[in-house]
């Protein structure tokens, strides 16, 4: 075969044959496939358990009266944890409304113009707000606003949560930025764009799902916390409208119920909890699919 | 139209580390100007002060006059305002990667905030048909996106995207450097039409590209511009030994 053995042909590479792959490389790389599935379903299997869980002790107490009423007294069957709910979303709303910009805009400084010691000191404080016992947030929060206010609101439930949601929404959005190659951001400069403007419609813009999945990840946090609610939203039997008073949420409303000597709580705090997860896989899942539907082909 | 760019007394310094030393150039209007010389010996640094990329670099600076045209680059001059005019192409296709092909032909204008949607249609249109990418990307303007595309029909978008803010000069950084021959030649072809509106200046390693596309043609060496003239005259009958050593493959 002169035309296919070149190589040797032209004395540059000596000839040799590639030696079968022995048993003891099969038998490793089978093993080492067997070791990375075994992981996955080790850190899927409690998520699923506990979601199992929930559903089998949950399910038979959620109906329409559950999902459309208020809590009611102690003794009385029914009754549900509407005001929760919404109480809940209110909150969450908030903090997002307060958190989400506070933590991009931390991001894209500690990006953009923090490569130096003014940026390492505001890292490394965002790394020990995010180690701060939820409760002690709290805490800040009830100082913060609750003494002002002189009374327990959903705004004051807000910002404890947004408080938590910052460092890791800065520290995510800071990480996504700097995935974004330098010669992207040079090609807007190259245009005559401002380096402002390039941040916030090129470089932000590039890095979109990256972030998106930082603030997911700081909502689903928060969105079960409790102790930072205890003594800043309070809680509340009753419907509340009002931002500035106290108000109810899912996790309150569990903790309160899952504590009780009642039954009947018990059953609707495990209700509660169900509830809670679902709203938060549908938040994260909505966002998910309204970004990828945005998303362009190739992109 | 193109306008012309002189040089006078360019030096430029990453940090203590000097780069140009006292380039003098005089570039005319509606011509290309290509810029050889082995790697590392300023060319890029060259081009990179044209626009005022250069200060991009943390702790880069530059010392002494551009002009483009009678605009002064450093005197007087936002560095915003001065790449309108000066649009760039860069070594490697930079398109913005979540934008659609129309988007990243118009974002320059679009985020200098014009906003006339019919004008924006005309304009994206006419830069892509200057590129030579029209044909193959008119389908799919909205719908795919810059990155979706091959890596020569990408260098082209970037060029569209330049023109498409009208400038007067269009500067090139090793433009083919990652592409193959076919889409090399295009590219080429493309400079040819486009010195007809714009001046361009291209930084190029592959010598033979110089001399095709290039009526003129620098040659630096370590910082220095060593001999600018007619590209005829360096390949054939440089003046100075280092150049022909150069153009004749003796080193570099």
């Amino acid at each position: 075969m002169p035309d296919n053995n070149f190589n040797s042909a032209a004395g540059l590479v000596p000839e040799f044959s590639v030696p079968p792959i022995s048993l003891r490389r099969r038998v490793t790389d089978q093993a080492m496939t067997g070791v990375a599935v075994l992981t996955v379903l080790v850190v899927l299997l409690p998520l699923f358990a506990i979601f199992a869980y929930l559903v089998y002790k949950g399910i038979g107490s959620i109906n329409l009266a559950f999902l459309t009423q208020t809590p009611k007294p102690v003794g009385e069957p029914g009754g549900g944890m509407a005001n929760a709910i919404v109480g809940s979303m209110v909150i969450l709303g908030i903090a997002s409304l307060l958190g989400v910009p506070l933590g991009i805009g931390a991001g894209i400084f500690l990006s953009e113009y923090g490569r130096n010691r003014y940026g390492d000191i505001v890292r490394f404080v965002s790394d020990v707000l995010n180690g701060v016992p939820s409760i002690v947030i709290g805490i800040v929060a009830y100082g913060l606003v609750v003494m002002r206010q002189k009374h327990f609101s959903a705004l004051a439930g807000g910002v404890a949560l947004a408080i938590m949601m910052i460092p890791t929404i800065a520290r995510t959005t800071e990480q996504m930025l700097l995935l974004v190659p330098q010669a992207i951001r040079e090609a807007a400069y190259g245009l005559g764009v401002s380096r402002w403007r390039t941040t916030l419609s090129i470089t932000l813009r590039t890095a979109t799902s990256g972030v998106i999945t930082g603030v997911m990840l700081a909502f689903a946090r928060v969105a079960g916390e409790t102790a930072p609610l205890l003594f800043t939203a309070f809680g509340n039997q009753y419907w509340n409208w009002d931002s500035g008073q106290p108000t109810a949420a899912l996790s309150l409303q569990i903790f309160t119920y899952a504590i009780s000597p009642f039954d009947e709580w018990h059953r609707q705090a495990w209700a509660g909890a169900l509830v809670l997860i679902v709203l938060i896989v549908s938040a994260v899942a909505a966002v998910r699919i309204a970004v990828k539907h945005g998303t362009l082909a190739g992109a | 139209m193109g306008v012309g760019i002189t040089v006078e007394q360019l030096n430029a310094f990453y940090g203590k580390t000097q780069a140009l030393f006292d380039i003098n150039i005089t570039v005319l209007a509606n011509r290309a100007t290509a810029l050889i010389g082995p790697s590392g010996c300023g060319k890029s640094t060259f081009i990179r002060c044209l626009n005022r990329m250069h200060e991009t670099i943390p702790e880069a600076r530059v010392e002494g006059k551009v002009h483009i045209g009678d605009l002064s680059v450093y005197n007087g001059t936002s560095a915003t305002q001065l790449r309108r005019r000066v649009g760039m192409v860069f070594q490697k296709a930079n398109p913005f990667p979540t934008m659609s092909i129309y988007d990243n032909v118009a974002a320059g204008l679009k985020l200098n905030g014009f906003r006339n949607r019919k004008q924006l249609d005309e304009v994206v249109q006419k830069s892509l048909h200057s590129a030579a990418l029209w044909d193959e990307v008119k389908d799919w303007l909205h719908k795919k996106s810059g990155a979706s595309l091959s890596g020569g029909q990408q260098q082209r978008l970037c060029i569209a995207r330049a023109l498409a803010v009208q400038p007067e000069v269009l500067l090139m950084d090793e433009p083919c450097s990652a592409l193959d021959p076919i889409s090399t030649g295009k590219i080429e072809e493309l400079i040819f039409q486009l010195k007809e509106q714009y001046t361009i200046v291209i930084v190029t390693h592959n010598m033979q590209q110089a001399a095709r596309v290039a009526e003129f043609t620098g040659f630096f060496l370590l910082g220095k511009m060593i001999e600018f003239d007619k590209t005829e005259k360096i390949f054939t009958n440089p003046s100075d030994k280092r150049t022909e050593d150069y153009v004749t493959g003796r080193f570099g």
